[in-house]
């Protein structure tokens, strides 16, 4: 799969969008781990950066670590042998990273690194990872995955992408593009253009598909794309809305909002007999569903109260067990939820009134904690490890994304050079 | 048509819409016939065998003999209203909003032919997927209005687009409000 998709990602390439996605760091977690990732001496053809680079700065956005300057730093060494360790403890940093690049047997480069307790002097890890030079930066993302994972116990999700949105006035009117990058913003490729609106993209469990509304035929439609392929097919053209499309964790069913009935309600659709199973029934609007990992329930938005707050609704064998359960009590607009990978959070869009913000509630003791500074926030996505969430916002009136660590501490944005970015999904892991 | 259209009438009388059976100036305004006029004169004249008068005649000198464009589009038409504002995460009509649907429903009565877009929208505050459902539920409020007044559902579609299409592109007050609108879009003629 992501052979595949690197192989499409050098055919795309000519066809990027124009509008590049720039990324901003700021804050860090308390208790940040201080790291030095010595120079490789190696360096990313496409950005001119030493993909030392590109590994200190995906340690730093997780806000679980401290990047050190290399400017700082007592020596450059590019193997273990030559690291002088005592010159390194008085540095105060506690672990590094030295690597470099290397011919392999058959001529191909092969990245090799190690990961070094300072104190000890002991290698903590070290892998040679055969690679190209157009997939240098591939290969830091797997890099960061392994220290991180090293040192955090915790699985990296550098080497993961994010789907989003894009709209741009080009003179003649708004054009709209779906599009992917790496999860620190690089490399972007088009998945869709479109003069008509484009919402709602979400990831298949195994990220080869992406679900998505388009407003492509004058009103909303749900439709289905492969992404290494680009090939598509239109899922739900019904009389009404057809929207907030989400696949179940097997990803044989897709829980989506119909209005053919007469106003909004939840379905589920088995995705090889397309037929339809529908799970909610309320006079008010129900929207915005999302599986537990478990796939034992759905969380949705439904104004049956009143005003929007976020139900559970239990499954079983895909049709409903028992009636919905409202889970959110805190405010008086709580909307667009999403499960952390281990089902036990649900961040969603907390309105108090004036402020719509991103909100994290832990399921078992009820507690919330908002975790957006902002005003108007939106779409928040998990990453595949739960460490971090994606959302989008708006800063000086221009839609961008935020990533903050969900201990609150790190924050990073995505934004475009003009235009705006929105609807952000995190996508799974790729690749075992 | 001038049947069917008194049949309804009818039904609603003692209703807001009651001014819709007047027809008269050709530029109808809620309260320049007092309401208790109209429902009882409606049955006295049917009674007394003077009706004919008023009936067909008053709703011809509403729409008839201009055309259609026209009506759409000149300031002081009396169809010139065909965007209606709401309240933040509100469908609620005013009283207002309500006379002059009466006045839409009496020309789509009036025009079977005609057929009628309901677009629906919503400021960009909160979530894209709840605001493009509070577009369609806002839409369908307008439609439930004009079809008790018997428009027929085949003459009407309702499309959200939620906070995609904001009129107004400013992240304030102002532009909120004229967001959370339904446009009237006549098509078929």
């Amino acid at each position: 799969m992501l052979l595949r998709l690197f192989l499409l990602s050098g055919l795309l390439l000519s066809a990027a969008a124009q509008a590049k996605l720039e990324i901003t760091v700021s804050g860090g977690s308390e208790g940040a781990l201080p790291i030095a990732v010595v120079p490789f001496a190696l360096v990313d053809g496409e950005t001119k950066t030493d993909i030392a680079d590109v590994i200190a700065g995906d340690l730093q956005r997780s806000g679980s670590f401290k990047p050190m300057d290399s400017q700082r730093m007592p020596q450059q060494p590019q193997s273990g042998r030559d690291i002088n360790f005592a010159a390194w403890r008085d540095t105060g940093v506690k672990h590094m990273v030295v690597g470099r690049g290397q011919m392999g047997p058959g001529g191909e480069l092969v990245v090799e690194f190690q990961l070094f307790d300072i104190f000890s002097g002991r290698q903590l890890t070290g892998y040679s990872i055969p690679t190209t030079p157009e997939r240098m930066r591939r290969v830091a993302h797997q890099i960061s995955d392994i220290i991180y994972e090293k040192l955090t116990g915790q699985r990296g999700a550098f080497n993961t992408y994010v789907a989003y949105v894009t709209v741009e006035d080009d003179g003649k009117g708004s054009v709209y593009r779906l599009a992917i990058a790496d999860a620190d913003g690089f490399n972007e490729q088009l998945i869709l253009t479109s003069m008509q609106p484009l919402m709602s993209p979400t990831w298949s469990p195994d990220g080869s598909k992406l679900a998505y509304v388009s407003f492509e035929k004058g009103r909303s439609l749900v439709f289905m794309q492969d992404v290494t392929s680009g090939e598509r097919s239109l899922l739900a053209e019904f009389k009404g809305l057809n929207s907030a499309p989400r696949f179940s964790p097997d990803g044989r069913t897709l829980a989506l909002t119909l209005s053919r009935d007469g106003n909004p309600e939840i379905y589920l659709m088995d995705l090889r007999s397309r037929n339809l199973t529908r799970l909610t029934h309320s006079h008010g609007i129900d929207t915005e569903a999302v599986f537990a990992p478990d796939g034992g329930a759905v969380f949705f938005t439904s104004d049956r109260g009143g005003k929007p707050q976020i139900y559970r609704l239990a499954l079983k064998n895909s049709r409903p067990d028992g009636r919905p359960q409202r889970v959110t009590y805190e405010g008086r607009y709580n909307v667009r939820a999403t499960l952390s990978p281990d089902g036990k959070q649900l961040a969603f869009v907390h309105g108090d009134g004036k402020r719509f913000r991103i909100a994290v509630q832990d399921l078992a003791s009820g507690n919330l904690r908002v975790l957006s500074s902002t005003s108007y926030d939106e779409s928040p996505s998990f990453a595949p490890n739960g460490s971090m969430i994606i959302y989008a916002t708006d800063r000086n009136n221009r839609g961008v994304l935020e990533a903050v660590s969900v201990d609150g501490g790190a924050h990073q944005r995505l934004g475009l050079n003009r235009g705006d970015v929105r609807e952000p999904a995190w996508s799974p892991y790729l690749s075992k | 048509m001038r049947l069917q259209f008194f049949a309804v009438c009818a039904m609603t009388l003692g209703v807001a819409l009651l001014q819709g059976c007047t027809g008269g100036d050709g530029n109808l305004r809620r309260g320049d016939v007092p309401v208790d006029d109209i429902s009882i004169g409606a049955d006295q004249r049917g009674a007394d065998g003077r009706g004919t008068e008023w009936g067909g005649a008053n709703l011809q000198d509403e729409f008839a003999g201009r055309p259609i464009k026209e009506l759409l589009t000149d300031q002081n038409s009396p169809l010139s209203r065909q965007v209606f504002y709401f309240e933040f995460n509100s469908a609620e009509l005013s009283a207002e909003d309500r006379d002059a649907l009466a006045t839409h429903a009496r020309f789509l009565n009036s025009r079977r032919d005609v057929a009628l877009i309901l677009e629906g929208h919503a400021d960009e505050r909160g979530s894209r997927e709840y605001n493009l459902a509070l577009g369609e539920r806002r839409a369908k409020v307008i439609e439930r209005v004009l079809s008790l007044q018997g428009v027929t559902i085949d003459q009407i579609q309702v499309i959200s687009f939620g906070e995609e299409r904001p009129d107004a592109h400013g992240h304030d007050e102002e532009s909120w409000r004229l967001n959370r609108r339904v446009k009237l879009l006549y098509t078929g003629y």
